[in-house]
């Protein structure tokens, strides 16, 4: 990890865009196939742990924990406050403790490597692991204490790492999880028997909660007690695309390296990616307002029908394990740490907290740069641009193309065995029959079931197929928001001066920046990436100071704006939304179910294409770039949070996004 | 002139000071007969009568010293025909002694082999050593003062280095760039105040020289001093000048070496009780210069505890207080800008220092701990009882191993077998592990009973930490380790092994955490820096306070095979003191900061610390006679 020199990007690396490493993946549901799941399952199992580990019980580190000078300082400071006795306070952070904490056996590891291994036999033709990466970790493991964050699509996700590492005999991982899984029976205790610990989702008011918390997470950290597990993302992404990063939990696994408690941490960016994500109809059914149901254990019996269900392969990539060390080499002040007991409680400095930012950013566009994509990733971009049906020639054609340009992204592709595009494309539409089918030639959107319903079912089954096949458009577009945003300016300024593309692109990037994955503060650096791809392909010539589209290369220039259209749109709407209808003082979901009133005769009279403004994900989205745009006031108020349009401000970026004034000049815009 | 506790040898077995100077080479000069010590006016009476000085370090020091090494001409580790270690010379307990087990050692630690020798030039080629400047004008004004001074270039090499590793290379391979232009041998205080009136008049440098014993680069000259330097060698002022019963205080010139002070005060029934490890070759005004610790601090306390009342010489006049009260608020204690000034305000001339009568008892003893966790636990808890004895101190495991490598010839069966069962008692019986058990070294003090009383109290104390009673041999060899260490290294250096060692001071919560992580950083920083063979990165607790402890570190490794292992040595020493940092830990405990470490002094000290020591500098020393940019 080559840090550049610039002062508050040294995290950021330039990427190598050059031909993708082409790991060699094993499939570790091969053996499971062959040879008998129970013996798998009863394997004697001695994992590689860290060197220097004194085994304990999970019980022993609840004890460590409640003793620590760390939290018994909380419990103090607590009953001092409230004039309640330490006795109830400790009790109270013993309860707290005993409905977090994991209490991992091997039986039930052994009871989970049993049934996933049917599981996964009958839902996935492929589970495949990059090997170099299980070496690396093995490694990893045993030098210093290690942190894993995969990507999170699905529920799958933290089943399939922790099967994965039983496979391969490492230290099994224990897994932050959401209080919610408590909720089901049964599954709760058995996934905190497999190492799941619990958090609840805000904690940020009660002390003792957010103190036990973080001791239980860094005395494990500390011990090197098990690698720890947790998502970045902090929640399933519905839509595909990598969520901003939540840094609590980041901050907390740091701080012991921080404190020296530890010589250093790995941190260890995985990708996990689905062919076709097992909720991926929920998900859809979740943006466009039908509740997510609870998670209880009835539902997930419900669910278990999807097992008669084809649902391709999964790829697992684990990546370079960072060394945190190494991150924060010359980053931070130890002056702070050295001046205050280790054990009191201490509010992160302004450093330290752009430091976590960054490393957070910084593993997401790992994760990005390091997921597989499926060749149906590719169809999909192609097929929401050709709506509703496109000859199955052309198709093939156009995704043909689509690829060779993936690949100088610096796309991670992989071709299923090596298919000729034809079959590629055949067996990605098998996949996917419920979204798309083969009709007579054309490959068409599946509309079975929706004959003849009313008007505003049709739309909405309409824009469930859209959503579910955006979500894996979304995962190219993961990749591709630099040059497409590149390419979505040029058409914007009609402009060949790269200053004025450059503010235009600043001005989206910033527009956008819930919606995608850009590292902290250097757009400049984000916009000459794009123009570096683009130009790769020929698509664009860049000069001192200007961008002109090659003569081939405006088709792609539109295929790539056309890639982001549907946000762009989007967001036109919600803000004529808000510019016509919104009261004068709204609360977030007032808004929603606004937008979607607004969005709903636009798309029946067909006066709109832009299914995905009915999507809750855009929508909030907007609504927080709106905020920081100061586009739209936000309030706390008792009764919750408010929010107030300033109209001005509101038309202004409106017309922006129409073109039809140029964008303001970022003053600090330095090309 | 610096006082490096550890630099290197004194005769680590601690006896009493007496006994343990016995031993030494005070006796084989036949100094003890000179009783000449007690002269109101040493300065004219050494004049007047011709009396040979008390000291045991010769005027010439190469007649006695090793000119690029460590310790005596006579005393050094060699290979013997059998290709086993032996220490020679009469003057450490060790001499004679054969230690059949150390090559081993050096071949497993560092991959060395007796077959790769990297041998030093035999003598000081003199056409090499760069020219001595001095105008006419200023030789006449020293003339003058009568004072003896020498142009001589084995005396002025002599007096151009410490005993970092880098100048013993320099010594061994190559030439200073910049040494001294003219030695001065002040015989008093008057001297003194007369060698910085000429140099001020002549706007020349002067550069204090005490033992010599420095290892943080303090008595490197600049290179870029254009004016002639001058040492300024307070070797001749070496007399205790009265000792007061009554107040349990001795008047002394700060030229004394430690061993002769020791042995001085001895016959008359005193010890100072100040050991630092380097006490046979380093100063009295050395250790005020460095803020000097000693081994058995617990008893007598640091430099700073034991100085009374003290006199420098300055260019813009003579600092002293006007009394000798215990205790004074009067202000910052103006001995606290003297105390660790390192040679940059002036001259340390005399020190009044605390007395104490010799203890009539003195008890080796060691404890083996299961691991260095239950060690440092303990160690803690004998701090925060307040029982720690004179000396307590806990060696890791290298350094146990290390130690272990310097276990001499056994002399009968029975000793041997005594040692299986030992060990068979504390490895198998105990279960402890021998890659990973600790020993703490310790030493007691005191009147008979109270001694035995105090042992009781801390091997309990122990005992609760899973600490097992190990022997006083053990310990004795432990603390001999300390002084052959840096005799060792000139072993080392004929066989491409460089090393060095370095300390600091933490909080207790920290001193686990800093232990690993600066071995471990070591280790790495060696491994990324090309080093062939993993190094020998070792740590021991070295003093124990209230709020913390001194930590010491060892660092070695086999340099064959690499281009520049000097730099490559001195990247890992400043990744190791970044580590130290990072980790709580303090810039240095007692070795100083010189040069070596100057560039960390603005973040140990703030900017507004800084500056005050500099508005002193600037006051005390306007044109910076005393130039020799240590510090600041």
């Amino acid at each position: 990890m080559a840090a550049a020199p610039q002062r508050g990007s040294p995290l950021y690396a330039q990427k190598e865009f050059t031909s993708k490493k082409r790991d060699d993946f094993e499939d570790i549901l091969e053996e499971r196939r062959q040879s008998s799941d129970l013996r798998y399952a009863m394997k004697c199992f001695n994992p590689v742990v860290y060197k220097g580990l004194s085994p304990c019980k999970p019980s022993a580190i609840k004890t460590t924990v409640l003793q620590s000078d760390q939290v018994q300082y909380v419990i103090r400071q607590l009953s001092k406050e409230m004039g309640e006795s330490p006795d109830i306070i400790q009790e109270e952070a013993t309860e707290i403790l005993d409905e977090m904490g994991h209490n991992i056996q091997t039986r039930t590891i052994r009871f989970f490597a049993l049934t996933l291994s049917k599981v996964f036999k009958t839902l996935f033709r492929k589970i495949c692991v990059n090997g170099e990466g299980i070496q690396k970790l093995q490694q990893a493991i045993q030098e210093h204490p290690v942190v894993l964050l995969p990507s999170h699509r699905s529920y799958m996700d933290f089943l399939m790492l922790s099967y994965l590492l039983y496979t391969y005999d490492l230290a099994l991982p224990v897994i932050a999880a959401g209080i919610d899984f408590l909720g089901m029976r049964l599954v709760g205790e058995l996934l905190r028997k497999s190492g799941a610990f619990f958090m609840r989702r805000t904690f940020g008011g009660d002390k003792l909660y957010w103190a036990v918390f973080a001791e239980y997470v860094k005395t494990m950290i500390r011990s090197g007690y098990a690698p720890m597990e947790f998502f970045l993302e902090g929640t399933r992404s519905r839509t595909g695309k990598t969520l901003t990063p939540k840094l609590g939990l980041l901050s907390i696994v740091m701080e012991p390296f921080f404190k020296r408690e530890v010589f250093d941490t790995y941190l260890v960016p995985i990708s996990i990616s689905y062919d076709r994500i097992l909720e991926e109809s929920l998900y859809a059914r979740e943006l466009l307002g039908v509740p997510k149901p609870k998670e209880s254990t009835s539902g997930l019996l419900k669910a278990r029908k999807i097992l008669s269900d084809d649902f391709g392969s999964v790829h697992i990539y684990i990546g370079q394990p960072l060394s945190l060390r190494a991150l924060a080499s010359g980053r931070i002040d130890r002056r702070p740490y050295n001046l205050i007991p280790r054990y009191l409680p201490q509010r992160p400095s302004e450093d330290i907290q752009d430091f976590v930012n960054d490393v957070a950013y910084k593993i997401e566009l790992l994760q990005i740069e390091n997921m597989v994509l499926s060749p149906w990733v590719l169809i999909a971009t192609i097929l929401l641009q050709n709506l509703p049906a496109i000859d199955f020639d052309l198709l093939v054609e156009k995704m043909l193309w689509l690829k060779g340009l993936t690949q100088t992204f610096g796309g991670f592709l992989e071709w299923p065995d090596h298919l000729c595009a034809n079959k590629a494309v055949t067996s990605c539409l098998a996949l996917h029959s419920n979204i798309f089918i083969l009709v007579n030639g054309h490959v068409v959107l599946n509309d079975k079931g929706s004959e003849g319903g009313a008007m505003e079912e049709l739309v909405f089954k309409q824009a469930l197929a859209i959503l579910m096949c955006g979500s894996y458009r979304n995962q190219l577009l993961n990749l591709f928001v630099r040059p497409a945003l590149v390419s979505v300016a040029l058409q914007m300024t009609q402009s060949f001066r790269k200053e004025e593309v450059y503010s235009c692109f600043s001005f989206l990037r910033d527009l956008f920046s819930d919606e995608f994955i850009f590292f902290p503060g250097i757009a400049v650096k984000d916009f000459e990436e794009g123009c570096f791809l683009l130009t790769k392909c020929d698509i664009i010539q860049v000069t001192a100071q200007e961008i002109l589209v090659a003569e081939k290369g405006s088709a792609a220039v539109s295929f790539l704006s056309a890639m982001l259209r549907p946000f762009m749109e989007s967001y036109q709407i919600i803000c004529r939304y808000l510019s016509k209808e919104a009261k004068e003082a709204f609360t977030e979901k007032q808004m929603i179910s606004g937008i979607r009133n607004f969005a709903f005769p636009l798309l029946e009279t067909g006066s709109s294409q832009c299914y995905e403004v009915l999507s809750s994900d855009v929508q909030k989205n907007a609504l927080s770039a709106f905020v920081r745009l100061h586009v739209v006031d936000k309030m706390k108020t008792t009764n919750g949070v408010t929010y107030a349009v300033k109209k001005d401000a509101l038309n202004k970026t409106a017309d922006m996004l129409d073109s039809r004034i140029p964008v303001i000049k970022p003053a600090t815009a330095r090309l | 002139m610096a006082a490096a506790e550890e630099a290197g040898g004194a005769p680590g077995s601690a006896s009493s000071a007496q006994r343990r100077l016995r031993v030494l080479s005070g006796h084989l000069r036949g100094s003890r007969e000179a009783p000449a010590l007690l002269s109101a006016s040493p300065c004219g009476a050494q004049g007047a009568a011709g009396l040979p000085g008390p000291a045991t370090i010769p005027k010439r020091r190469q007649e006695l010293l090793k000119w690029n090494g460590w310790g005596y001409n006579d005393s050094k580790f060699i290979f013997n025909k059998k290709g086993q270690v032996e220490f020679t010379g009469k003057r450490y307990r060790l001499g004679g002694t054969v230690l059949p087990i150390l090559k081993e050692w050096m071949e497993k630690t560092f991959g060395a082999s007796l077959e790769h020798k990297t041998l030093p030039r035999a003598t000081l080629n003199v056409n090499d050593v760069p020219p001595s400047f001095a105008n006419e004008e200023f030789l006449q004004d020293l003339r003058a003062t009568k004072i003896s001074y020498s142009q001589d270039p084995e005396d002025r090499v002599f007096r151009a280095h410490g005993h970092c590793l880098h100048e013993i290379l320099v010594l061994r391979e190559g030439m200073f760039k910049r040494i001294p232009d003219i030695v001065v041998w002040p015989g008093c205080h008057e001297d003194v105040v007369k060698i910085v009136e000429v140099a001020c008049k002549h706007n020349l440098c002067i550069i204090p020289f005490g033992g010599g014993t420095s290892v943080s680069s303090a008595l490197e000259c600049p290179e870029e001093e254009k004016r002639t330097i001058i040492s300024l060698d307070t070797s001749q002022m070496n007399h205790i000048l009265w000792i007061d019963e009554r107040n349990l205080t001795a008047r002394v010139e700060a030229g004394i070496v430690g061993q002769d002070l020791e042995r001085q005060l001895a016959e008359r029934g005193y010890c100072t009780g100040h050991e630092p490890d380097s006490m046979e070759f380093s100063s009295l005004g050395g250790w005020v210069a460095t803020r000097a610790s000693g081994m058995k601090k617990n008893i007598y306390g640091n430099i700073e505890d034991l100085v009374v009342h003290l006199k420098m010489v300055t260019p813009r006049g003579v600092i002293e207080k006007s009394c000798e009260g215990p205790r004074m608020s009067t202000g910052p204690d103006v001995h606290h800008f003297i105390m660790g000034s390192e040679g940059i305000f002036g001259v340390v001339t005399e020190v009044t220092v605390k007395i104490r009568p010799v203890p009539e008892y003195q008890k080796y003893g060691s404890v083996v701990f299961p691991n260095f966790e239950r060690g440092v636990a303990c160690l803690r808890e004998v701090a925060k009882q307040r029982c720690a004895p004179a000396s307590i101190r806990l060696m890791d495991n290298e350094q146990f191993q290390f130690g272990h490598a310097l276990k001499p010839q056994v002399a009968s069966i029975f000793t041997s077998f005594l040692d299986g069962l030992k060990k068979f008692y504390i490895t198998k019986f105990k279960g402890f592990d021998p890659n990973v058990l600790c020993v703490a070294t310790l030493l007691f003090e005191g009147d008979r009973e109270r001694v035995l009383q105090h042992e009781k109290q801390v091997y309990d104390i122990a005992a609760k930490f899973g600490g097992l009673a190990a022997g006083e041999d053990n310990g004795q060899r432990g603390y001999m380790l300390t002084f052959v260490i840096a005799y060792l290294r000139d072993l080392g250096l004929d066989y491409y092994i460089i090393g060095e060692s370095f300390e600091t001071s933490v909080p207790w919560d920290r001193v686990l955490d800093l232990c690993r992580n600066v071995k471990e950083r070591i280790v790495r920083e060696c491994k990324e820096k090309g080093v062939q063979f993993a190094p020998l990165s070792t740590c021991r607790v070295t003093q124990t306070y209230d709020a913390g402890a001194c930590v010491y570190f060892y660092f070695a490794f086999n340099y064959r095979g690499i281009g520049e292992p000097l730099h490559v040595y001195e990247q890992v020493e400043t990744a190791a003191r970044e580590e130290i940092l990072a980790n709580g830990g303090s810039l240095s405990h007692h070795h100083g900061v010189g040069k070596l470490r100057k560039q960390w002094m603005k973040e140990t000290i703030s900017d507004v610390g800084l500056g005050m020591l500099r508005s002193v500098k600037e006051y005390v020393d306007p044109n910076n006679i005393f130039g020799n940019r240590n510090l600041l």
